[in-house]
C-alpha cells in the first residue's frame, strides 16, 4: 500500500449540481476513508416560523428543496393539520398524492440522467431530460409552475384538477411509458452501463439496517421499508402496494430501484384518478395551534422518509419546526459505501444514493 | 447586440439555492430548451468559462467558494445571478445565515429574477451576457493596443 493521501472533492465538481465536500483519504488509487463536510446552502430557514405566520411559512416550506418541493409543501401542510386536528376533504388528498406521485416520475426520471451523466453517457442524459420535461408540462398546465408549485394550503389545495386535464395528464404518462422503456432498457440492459455499476459501492443488508437507510438507497439493499406501505392519507385506497426493493445492493440495484419506482408511481397515478371523488378541495382553518401542542407527521419522499415535527405556542406562529430529510440519515450509508472503492467510482456512489443537499442542510 | 463572435462556456455554481434554480440551469441547457443553439456548453472548469452562472444567495460558508470560482475564471468574464435568491437572497433574506445575493461577493453584470427562474428567463439573461462579454473584450483589446 501506498502513502495515504488526501484528496479534496467538491464543493465545486462537475457531477454535482449542488455544493457537498468530501475529503477523501485515499491510498494509491483505492479510497480509504470519505469525510463529509456540509453546511455550503445552509440557510437556517427552520427558524423563520417566528417571523412567518403558519399560512405564510407554506412558502417557505415549499423552498426548503427544488426538487422535492412539492412533498415539503405537503408534509408541512400535514404536519400543521395534524396540529389543529384539521381534516381535510378527501378529493384534496387524492390530489396531493397526485402531485406528489408525479413530482417522484420528475425526481426519479431527474436522478437517472444525472446517473447517466456521472458515467459519463452524455446522451441518455440528454434524453432523460428531454422525457422530464413532458411531466413538468403537466405540472405547469395543473398548477402553473415548473419547480415551485404553491397549490398547497393549509386545510387542502388551491387548485382542483378538472376531468378534461385529468385525461390530458393520463394521456401524457402512456406517452411516456414507450419512450421510458428504451432509456430503462439502456440502463438496465446496457453493458458499458453495468460495467460501472455493477457491485460498485455495495452495502448488505445488515449494514443497511445498522446505518438506518431509507428510501430507494436502503430498498436497494432489501431493506422493504416505504412510508407509503403505512397507508396513509390517499396511498390506504390503493388496492395494493408493495415497496420494490433490490437484492443487489449495488449502484445497480439502486438504478434498478429507481426505475422500478417511476412504473409504480404512474400506475398509482392512474388508479388514483379513475377513483378521485368529487367534492370540496379545501376546507377553511381559523385559529392558531394551542400553546405545547405537537404534531409530527412522515412522507415518503422521492429520496426516502422525511420526517417532520411541530410545536404551537398559541399564537399564529409556531414555537418549532423541525424537519428530518432522507439525505441526512443516508449520509452515513454514502461514507460507508465510499470506504473501499476506487477513486474513479466516487462520483458514482455519491450520485446513486441521490443526495439532495439542500434538503439536508435547509 | 448583432451577432456573438463567440461561443460562451458556462460554469454553474449553486450558492445557497433550494436546488430549484438549479435543475432549470441544467434544464435550459438540455434538449427541451436548447441553450446550446447559443454555442453555450456547461462546463466544470472555472478556467475554461466565459459566463458564470450563480444560482442562491451567499453565507459565510459558501463566499469564499464563489468568489475563488470568480477569480479563477480569466477576463473577459460575465456574472449571471440566475434566480431572485442569487439577486436579493429572496424568501430567504431574514434568514441568520444569509449575507445576500451574490452581489456581496462578487460583482454581478446580469441579474435574472424568478422563483424559481424559468427557462427563458435564463437563455434572455445568457444572451444578454453575451453581448456584455463582446464590449468586454472589446474593451480590453482597446486597453492592449493603448497600452
Amino acid at each position: 500500500m501506498g502513502k495515504a493521501t488526501v484528496i479534496p472533492f467538491g464543493p465545486q465538481h462537475p457531477v454535482l449540481p449542488e455544493p457537498l465536500h468530501l475529503d477523501l483519504v485515499v491510498e494509491d488509487e483505492v479510497v480509504v476513508e470519505a469525510i463529509p463536510q456540509i453546511g455550503f446552502i445552509h440557510r437556517g430557514l427552520e427558524k423563520l416560523v417566528e417571523t412567518r405566520d403558519y399560512n405564510q411559512f407554506i412558502y417557505v416550506a415549499e423552498r426548503i428543496c427544488g426538487i422535492c418541493a412539492f412533498g415539503h409543501s405537503m408534509g408541512y401542510a400535514q404536519t400543521v393539520e395534524e396540529l389543529m386536528g384539521v381534516e381535510i376533504p378527501p378529493r384534496a388528498e387524492y390530489l396531493r398524492t397526485i402531485w406528489h406521485e408525479l413530482s417522484r416520475v420528475h425526481s426519479h426520471i431527474l436522478w437517472l440522467g444525472l446517473a447517466a451523466d456521472a458515467f459519463g453517457f452524455e446522451s441518455l442524459f440528454m434524453h432523460c431530460w428531454r422525457l422530464r420535461e413532458r411531466v413538468l408540462n403537466i405540472f405547469e398546465k395543473t398548477t402553473g409552475g415548473r419547480v415551485i408549485f404553491s397549490v398547497v394550503c393549509v386545510g387542502g389545495v388551491v387548485r382542483d384538477i378538472d376531468a378534461a386535464q385529468f385525461r390530458e395528464i393520463i394521456g401524457t404518462l402512456e406517452g411516456i411509458k414507450s419512450d421510458y422503456a428504451k432509456i430503462c432498457n439502456a440502463f438496465l440492459k446496457d453493458t458499458s452501463v453495468r460495467n460501472r455499476t455493477d457491485g460498485v459501492g455495495y452495502i448488505s443488508l445488515e449494514d443497511a439496517r445498522a446505518l438506518s437507510m431509507v428510501g430507494p438507497f436502503g430498498r436497494a439493499s432489501g431493506l422493504p421499508y416505504d412510508v407509503r406501505s403505512l397507508g396513509m392519507g390517499a396511498y390506504g385506497k390503493l388496492s395494493d402496494f408493495q415497496p420494490i426493493t433490490s437484492t443487489a445492493g449495488d449502484c445497480y440495484g439502486r438504478m434498478e430501484v429507481r426505475a422500478k419506482e417511476v412504473l409504480q408511481s404512474i400506475d398509482i397515478i392512474e388508479e388514483l384518478i379513475a377513483g378521485i371523488p368529487a367534492g370540496d378541495i379545501a376546507v377553511p382553518v381559523k385559529g392558531s395551534p394551542a400553546a405545547g401542542a405537537e404534531a409530527s407527521m412522515v412522507l415518503e419522499q422521492p429520496r426516502g422518509e422525511c420526517y417532520y415535527y411541530a410545536r404551537g405556542n398559541g399564537s399564529k406562529y409556531l414555537e418549532r419546526m423541525r424537519i428530518r430529510t432522507p439525505t441526512s440519515i443516508n449520509i452515513a450509508g454514502m461514507t460507508t459505501a465510499l470506504a473501499g472503492c476506487d477513486l474513479a467510482d466516487v462520483n458514482m456512489i455519491i450520485l446513486t444514493i441521490d443526495p439532495c443537499i439542500s434538503c439536508t442542510e435547509r | 447586440m448583432g451577432y456573438a463572435s463567440k461561443s460562451p462556456w458556462v460554469i454553474h455554481y449553486d450558492g445557497s439555492s433550494c436546488n430549484g434554480c438549479d435543475i432549470e440551469v441544467l434544464a435550459t441547457l438540455c434538449p427541451g430548451f436548447d441553450a446550446e443553439r447559443f454555442g453555450v456548453i456547461n462546463t466544470g472548469n472555472p478556467k475554461h468559462a466565459d459566463i458564470f452562472l450563480v444560482t442562491g444567495s451567499v453565507n459565510e460558508q459558501n463566499i469564499g467558494v464563489v468568489q475563488e470560482i470568480y477569480n479563477q475564471m480569466v477576463e473577459p468574464k460575465v456574472v449571471v445571478a440566475c434566480g431572485i435568491c442569487a439577486c436579493t437572497a429572496g424568501i430567504f433574506h431574514d434568514c441568520y445565515n444569509v449575507i445576500g445575493g451574490v452581489d456581496k461577493a462578487i460583482p454581478v453584470d446580469v441579474y435574472a429574477p424568478g422563483c424559481a427562474i424559468r427557462p427563458e428567463a435564463i437563455i434572455d439573461a445568457v444572451v444578454q451576457a453575451v453581448g456584455i462579454l463582446d464590449e468586454k473584450s472589446k474593451a480590453l483589446e482597446a486597453a492592449k493596443k493603448g497600452a
